[in-house]
């Protein structure tokens, strides 16, 4: 299957990735993300999302991790959210129920 | 716990085990597969958090460099100029099968038109192009932390159901089972030891 590759974020991160190959979508308030990812969602398969949105809509991205495709990662924005590591203690405790990997 | 509505025959006796073996073998099976999920989930775990960092790294390097690039450039030459990418990427999607969940798997298949850069050299300042070049090396570490990153979570999915599953199966379904056929042995035992002092007091009575 083929599938094209989307990002989804605030313009500055974005233009980059653009020039890079890959197909941007710049926006700039919480429901223009949603509105944008939605659409994104039904034509591309790989969607990165700036983190700063991920985090604004994360319950709204649940609804991606019910089938393989297409799959929503948050790419790190330029500023430090933390939502790397937040993401992957959830699933840690969730699955496993122990912190194996920071520890603290 | 409480026992199961059933009539104490022999009948219902029999079909009983019958589940109770049922449920204990996939009991079993589901703590075999819910094991195995949790190794490779780690494993996963594991590599989406080295990929997250390298990823992060490098990305912050390559947006910190073309902050620096956007501040030499008006930004309408910059818009112009990377408004035309010459590099088509396509990905290969296929799924592939881990413990019986469906996980991405993507390939990169980059197909170059022409020159690397989209634009003029004139257009725009080095830290742009250097910006741009990282951000393409780093694309398939991207696509990678992708793939990673959702099996992650479809694992997590699982193994949560699963373990529900497991826990149904051991503290809800075999006790309750075990301890209808109990009572259902205790009732027609009580039933034979009747039948017998019957026996013996008819007996007795007729002597």
């Amino acid at each position: 299957m083929q599938g094209k590759m989307a990002i989804v974020g605030n313009a500055e991160t974005i233009t980059v990735f653009k020039a890079a190959g890959v197909d941007a979508f710049p926006v700039t308030d919480e429901k223009g993300a949603r509105e944008t990812l939605r659409k994104v969602a039904r034509e591309y398969s790989v969607i990165f999302l700036t983190e700063d949105y991920a985090l604004l809509l994360k319950d709204f991205l649940k609804r991606f991790d019910e089938e393989a495709y297409p799959v929503v990662l948050p790419v790190p924005s330029g500023k430090d959210t933390g939502y790397g590591e937040s993401f992957l203690k959830s699933a840690m405790e969730r699955a496993l129920g122990v912190d194996i990997l920071f520890n603290d | 716990m409480a026992r199961l509505n059933v009539n104490p025959t022999r009948m219902e006796l029999k079909k009983l085990k019958a589940r109770l073996s049922t449920a204990t073998r996939g009991h079993k099976l589901l703590k075999d597969k819910s094991d195995e999920m949790v190794r490779r989930f780690t494993v996963l775990l594991k590599e989406d958090k080295r990929l997250r960092d390298e990823v992060e790294e490098g990305l912050s390097s390559a947006l910190k460099q073309f902050a620096i690039a956007g501040s030499l450039t008006p930004s309408y030459v910059q818009e112009t100029a990377f408004s035309m990418p010459t590099v088509a990427l396509e990905t290969e999607c296929e799924t592939e099968s881990i413990m019986g969940v469906d996980v991405p798997k993507i390939r990169l298949s980059q197909t170059e038109v022409s020159s690397r850069l989209p634009y003029a050299y004139s257009e725009i300042t080095s830290e742009a192009d250097g910006s741009v070049e990282m951000v393409s090396l780093l694309l398939p570490k991207l696509i990678r932390l992708a793939e990673v990153e959702k099996a992650v979570r479809l694992l997590a999915d699982e193994i949560e159901r699963n373990k529900r599953r497991v826990n149904a199966l051991e503290y809800v379904m075999i006790p309750q089972l075990e301890e209808t056929i109990k009572y259902i042995r205790d009732k027609l035992d009580e039933n034979e030891r009747a039948a017998i002092v019957r026996l013996m007091k008819v007996k007795s009575v007729k002597m």
